[in-house]
């Protein structure tokens, strides 16, 4: 399939502020799943740092404006060609041992509610395949938190997810991850778009879901939102500990001001 | 004090010969001279502005480390032997990380545990697969040495990151030699003050490959308010390189840049002082101002070199501490020349059985302290204390490590009634380059008060010069 991403954000300040500086994970990395037709990040007025690799494999760069000024705007636009990989991650070059995705960071710690719901969904397995565990991890979390746009915010942690009950892409992977580190297997956030219109499904194209690490396979994506592993409607950005380490942009204001934020995401998908 | 202890000046036989050269020195020195030299000692730290805590903070930020004037002596053979073993290990340290963050050979072959290694706080994804210049991750290496008998050393600890308290090192020298000049004349006493020369080569010797001259050094601090920021400003002094807060810098395109009255100038190694989760908000805690945004990206894609790397605390972790014997046999094929304190993990149930069953007899300490905090000192503890302890260290074992109680060596230490036997250890600063180099010398810690074991500065410790008798 072939997705065409467009991707605006847009940041306006109240007042002028000193420039911006970011890390953007903008730019998909080549694997089995995802080969990349043409991409394009453009910050207006910026320097944009070159692209470079980091150990997990995904494509970074920095962007600097060190000028006053009221409006940025960072625009991603390209073309992807996807594959279905039944969400196995697959040709992806990366560096970083699957035990160091063991950790959690405070967004992804477990509490009591995630210990029972882990408990309760692996009792009834016996001796069940690490990848049935997953699935079923996933299923369990995608039960336990109705899919609610504005319940949780964007610092919102895996335990306060759970104890709200309701969630976003973000704290079903949030969710997930501490799940798979109590069931034992390393796991991790990735970022990135998916092609919604098909299905119908209610959810937005900028898109998050987990990979988990199963002997034999590999990283494998498991997206709990929608009950479902990753097939060639998602594009890959990138991964990390948790939303904050793996988001597509990491960034600070210089001298900040109150601002406000737009982002329009357009995901289409064209006929081969 | 009891014979169990190696007297460094007094064997059975008499003087040992490194201190033979100082016989005359302390035994004609009448009180009052003492006292007025000890004065004039202490005159000059204030006016060189040495005030700050070595290990860890607290207590009076204006305090003086106190300086005993008696030196500590190590014979030149004696220092071959160590010199031998303190690099050999700070090789085998740097193998260790430039693996870790590759291949992991030493996992691969069963040598370290997995987890042990990437389930550590202090190892860090986000250089994993990146390879710092000439593959060196720790720059400048302490190795914290005790010693029990005429050739038993024991390395107490490793300090990969940025080892405090070199300044004392050049300090106590220099002052010992404004004080007795007459000591140097009659005694040949391997010099230190090449130390700062020797850092600014190795600094620069691991410049990224994109810089194509004479490197631009910049040491970075977090601040006047950090208990080693003398230390900060004295080596940018005596390097000849900028002393530098984040702010100082900033990030543009794919390098980080000094700001200056004539504009920017382009930044190649940065020495930083201030911890991995500080360097950079835009990789790590975000809510840093200490750092630099942008730097970890600059860092990763080789626009500027950082020492030590980021990631490079894996290394000296108390839990690792146990392979670095291992670490030596298995990249260099070597056998340690330096041992290590046998550790029992509190981790290991049945090493955690035998903790709790000989508190009174162990020093028990935190994976993650330092400064001498938080830590039993078996011997010394009275029976509550120990029970304390006991209730702690069952909340989470996993967090001690034990230790048996070392008998650490003596060295003779003015005290009010004299010269007394007062506990010492070692902390040598090897340096890690395109060469690895050591000045013959190091900080000599050495524990006050009549019988203590602990000589960390916040516990009442001090400092005094350390001599390495130089080769015939």
């Amino acid at each position: 399939m072939i997705l065409t991403v467009l991707h605006k954000t847009r940041y306006e300040f109240a007042t002028p502020v000193g420039g911006i500086i970011q890390s953007l994970r903008l730019t998909p990395a080549r694997c089995e799943g995802q080969k990349i037709v043409n991409w394009s990040v453009d910050v207006p007025g910026a320097v944009i740092g070159e692209l470079f690799s980091d150990g997990a494999g995904d494509h970074i760069q920095t962007v600097s404006l060190r000028n006053l000024t009221s409006t940025v705007e960072v625009n991603v636009s390209g073309k992807v060609e996807t594959r279905d990989t039944a969400g196995v991650l697959r040709g992806h070059r990366e560096r970083v041992p699957p035990r160091a995705y063991m950790r959690n960071t405070p967004r992804t710690e477990p509490n009591r509610a995630i210990r029972e719901l882990v408990e309760d969904t692996l009792a009834v397995m016996g001796t069940a395949s690490a990848l049935d565990r997953a699935h079923a991890l996933a299923s369990a979390v995608h039960k336990a938190l109705p899919y609610t746009p504005g319940a949780t915010h964007a610092h919102t942690t895996a335990a306060e997810a759970m104890n709200e009950g309701l969630g976003v892409c973000q704290d079903h992977t949030h969710v997930m991850i501490a799940c798979a580190h109590l069931a034992g297997l390393p796991a991790r956030y990735v970022s990135g778009y998916l092609n919604a219109t098909e299905d119908g499904s209610p959810h937005e194209a900028s898109h998050a879901w987990a990979e988990i690490y199963i002997d034999g396979l590999g990283w494998v994506g498991f997206d709990a939102s929608n009950e479902s592993c990753p097939n060639d409607h998602y594009i890959r950005l990138g991964s990390g500990l948790d939303a904050q380490d793996a988001a597509p942009i990491r960034g600070l204001v210089l001298g900040g001001a109150e601002e406000s934020l737009d982002v329009t995401v357009v995901i289409e998908a064209q006929q081969q | 004090m009891s014979e169990a202890y190696f007297n460094e000046m007094y064997d059975g036989n008499g003087l040992r010969p490194p201190y033979q050269g100082l016989e005359g020195w302390y035994q004609d020195m009448p009180t009052e001279f003492r006292a007025f030299k000890q004065a004039e000692a202490e005159d000059l730290f204030r006016r060189f502005g040495i005030t700050f805590a070595v290990y860890g903070d607290g207590g009076d930020p204006d305090r003086l480390i106190p300086f005993d004037m008696f030196p500590r002596v190590f014979a030149a053979d004696e220092w071959r032997r160590l010199e031998r073993g303190i690099k050999q290990r700070a090789r085998a340290l740097n193998a260790f990380l430039s693996d870790v963050y590759d291949r992991g050979e030493i996992i691969r072959a069963g040598r370290i545990p997995a987890d042990l290694v990437y389930r550590n706080e202090a190892y860090e994804i986000a250089v994993a697969g990146f390879r710092p210049p000439l593959g060196i991750f720790s720059h400048i290496v302490g190795i914290d040495l005790v010693r029990t008998g005429a050739d038993q050393f024991y390395v107490l600890e490793d300090n990969c990151r940025t080892p405090s308290g070199v300044s004392y090192m050049l300090e106590n020298r220099e002052v010992m030699m404004r004080m007795f000049p007459h000591l140097f004349q009659e005694n040949r006493v391997a010099p230190v003050d090449n130390y700062a020369r020797l850092l600014k080569r190795t600094l620069a010797s691991v410049a990224p490959a994109k810089c194509d001259r004479d490197p631009n050094i910049v040491i970075l601090t977090p601040g006047h308010y950090n208990s080693a920021y003398y230390e900060h400003s004295f080596l940018a002094d005596l390097m000849g390189v900028e002393l530098v807060e984040g702010q100082d810098l900033f990030v543009e395109g794919d390098f980080c840049w000094m700001r200056t009255t004539q504009g920017p100038r382009k930044v190649d190694v940065i020495y930083r002082r201030i911890d991995d989760a500080f360097l950079d908000p835009l990789c790590f805690r975000p809510d840093s101002s200490l750092g630099v945004p942008g730097l970890m990206n600059v860092y990763r894609s080789g626009g500027v070199t950082i020492c030590s790397a980021p990631g490079a605390g894996v290394a000296d972790d108390k839990a690792i501490y146990t392979f670095v014997p291992e670490m030596v046999r298995f990249y260099l094929g070597e056998a340690p020349i330096l041992e290590n304190v046998p550790t029992w993990q509190c981790a290991k149930p049945d090493e955690y059985k035998y903790v709790q069953e000989h508190l009174a007899e162990l020093v028990v300490k935190e994976v993650h302290g330092s400064g001498g905090y938080g830590m039993l000192v078996g011997p010394k503890a009275d029976k509550a204390t120990i029970e304390t302890f006991a209730a702690k260290l069952a909340e989470n074992p996993g967090n001690y490590i034990a230790q048996p109680t070392l008998a650490l060596s003596t060295c003779p230490t003015f005290v009010e009634e004299g010269i007394a036997p007062r506990h010492v250890d070692l902390r040598p600063y090897c340096l890690v380059g395109r060469d690895v180099e050591l000045v013959p010398g190091g900080l000599t810690r050495v524990a006050l008060t009549e019988g203590s074991l602990v000589v960390n500065s916040s516990q009442g410790g001090g400092v005094k010069d350390t001599w390495v008798i130089a080769e015939e």
